[in-house]
């Protein structure tokens, strides 16, 4: 069944759209990422113009990320403090990466840039994860204790709703760092077009030793407060979010949300970050593979009125 | 220096009396359709143009059939052309043109091959079928068409490929001698606005009559509630937007809560 979008000119198939909608949305439940990162391109590829493609879908993502936070607040698996501590970095971020991005813009090579960035930024966080979680696996393998070595993820029981003292007052003996965090998820974020949530994930297991029950829930929470600030402020200014698109990849996202959060807490820790790394490395790939392949076309054009 | 104006004015005149006298055919179009709709289930319309040739009474029949092209040329939008070129193992986008204005929507309906029709230097006059309508470059701040452009090429093959320009020599047939219909059929990425449609008659390879026409494309219902409240309240859209998300991860959390 074909709909024609408002915004974005064009007629989907609403189904499909349905159906992108479910399958991110159980990656992003699971992961505890928005998805922007995947849902992006897959607008992109279908025929929105990239431009309404990155505002509808942080709609898509602030819903898909609110309800599963929702799911995490019902565990007690969220920190609200680290949340919020990170926000107030991450606005910060923004506003930089949203001037940046305009500057290079200016400079007709946007395009390049978010290429790259993409490539390098997946690529690193990719392999970093992949890596990690194989020696982790590794080392369970063998018969070893990871919960002695890395007392980051050892919490890996459902509905576990301790940690929080602790682990409060360790982010309160450093909260630069938190801050550093969020002002770089949002700057990188705003030049990118995504929440951040799969580069926030790692960083805090890795980089905070925060527990990753924890962390996606926490995650979720912060993803969802950027979206909503940032639908409105695309909505204010550019005009670009498609409302119909919007519900319609939402009504998806939310379903698929819920039961990509009930099998996050199955798998284990290190397997689930091993599938984060291998999918994230895949994304990045792609980027990679269409920046060194002989495009198929050497030309294309873009409309300059209206749209930027 | 005031007679300069008078005397163009004088020409013009001459000239639009002497071509009215020689014209003894008058041409009638009109289109089944002067308002596309956009609504949720738009993808793709299909529209006839029809049209007859009206004789003078007092003229001479002319022994050669009738020709007709009709040109649909949709609202202008600049537009850049980019080339990519390999730069230390990447793709990247080196070279373009801005193009001024050009037609985001061109068809051109023959009732046969153009050539065939009128000869290339009338064609390139009358500025008939795609190859000799001008695509206005912005070349260092000035604008002029430049041919034999590359960019000009993939403007053009980009375009085809999207379903925007096109060019049919057998989309229009006489069903009598004087009476013609032709279809014409818009892609579900229609650009919205309004479309000029152009009808030559020919005969014998020269231009006998013209007439034009028009039809718009817009958005209605829903969907022009959606725009609007877009365009024109964007804050307040924004913010209804994003309720509606909150509202739609609330349900869902509820309606699959488990525990």
């Amino acid at each position: 069944m074909e709909i024609y979008l408002p915004i974005a000119d064009i007629p989907v198939n609403i189904f499909l759209v349905l159906a992108m909608g479910l399958a991110v949305g159980f990656i992003s439940g699971m992961f505890g990422i928005g998805g922007g990162f995947l849902m992006t391109p897959l607008l992109i590829f279908i025929g929105v113009q990239p431009a309404v493609a990155v505002a509808s879908v942080t709609t898509h993502v602030a819903a898909s990320s609110f309800s599963g936070a929702i799911t995490y607040w019902r565990r007690n698996a969220i920190d609200v403090i680290l949340a919020l501590t990170l926000l107030a970095g991450g606005i910060l971020g923004s506003s930089g990466g949203v001037a940046l991005f305009t500057w290079l813009r200016t400079l007709d090579q946007l395009d390049l840039v978010i290429g790259l960035s993409y490539v390098i930024l997946l690529g690193v966080v990719g392999a970093l994860l992949v890596g990690e979680s194989a020696r982790a696996i590794i080392r369970s393998r063998r018969g070893k204790r990871i919960e002695l070595r890395r007392p980051g993820s050892h919490t890996w029981i459902h509905g576990l709703p301790l940690k929080l003292r602790f682990k409060r007052s360790k982010i309160y003996a450093s909260a630069i760092p938190v801050l550093a965090i969020g002002f770089i998820i949002g700057f990188i974020g705003a030049i990118m077009g995504i929440g951040g949530g799969f580069l926030l994930v790692p960083t805090l297991i890795y980089l905070l030793r925060v527990p990753t029950a924890m962390v996606i829930g926490t995650s979720m929470v912060l993803t969802f407060l950027t979206m909503i600030a940032a639908t409105v402020l695309h909505a204010a200014t550019n005009h670009l979010v498609d409302a119909v698109l919007a519900l319609i990849l939402m009504v998806g996202g939310v379903v698929g949300a819920q039961f990509g959060a009930h099998a996050g807490q199955r798998i284990r820790g290190e397997w689930l970050r091993m599938l984060l790394g291998l999918l994230v490395l895949a994304v990045g790939l792609r980027f990679a593979s269409q920046l060194v392949l002989r495009p198929d076309d050497l030309y294309s054009i873009r409309f300059l009125g209206g749209a930027p | 220096m005031s007679r300069l104006p008078l005397a163009a004015f004088v020409i013009v005149v001459l000239f639009a009396g002497g071509r009215q006298a020689t014209c003894a055919e008058r041409l009638v179009v009109s289109l089944t359709n002067h308002r596309v709709m956009i609504t949720s289930n738009y993808t793709g319309v299909e529209l006839v143009l029809f049209g007859s040739v009206e004789r003078d009474p007092a003229g001479v029949a002319r022994a050669t059939p009738y020709d007709i092209v009709a040109t649909i040329t949709g609202p202008r939008e600049s537009l850049r052309a980019r080339r990519k070129q390999r730069v230390l193992g990447i793709w990247v986008n080196t070279q373009s043109r801005t193009f001024v204005d050009p037609p985001s929507y061109l068809a051109v309906l023959a009732s046969r091959p153009l050539d065939t029709i009128a000869s290339a230097e009338t064609q390139r006059r009358l500025q008939l079928g795609i190859a000799d309508t001008p695509f206005p470059e912005l070349v260092h701040n000035d604008i002029g068409a430049v041919s034999n452009d590359p960019f000009r090429a993939a403007l053009v093959r980009l375009m085809r490929e999207r379903d925007l320009y096109s060019e049919k020599p057998n989309a229009v047939t006489f069903l009598t001698p004087t009476l013609f219909r032709a279809s014409l059929s818009l892609p579900a990425q229609v650009p919205i606005g309004s479309y000029a449609v152009d009808v030559k008659l020919f005969a014998d390879g020269k231009l006998i009559a013209e007439t034009d026409s028009a039809f718009e494309v817009v958005k209605v219902g829903f969907e022009q509630f959606v725009v609007n409240a877009g365009r024109e309240h964007g804050l307040l859209y924004g913010v209804a937007t994003a309720t509606m998300a909150l509202l739609t991860g609330w349900i869902a959390s509820v309606a699959f809560r488990r525990d």
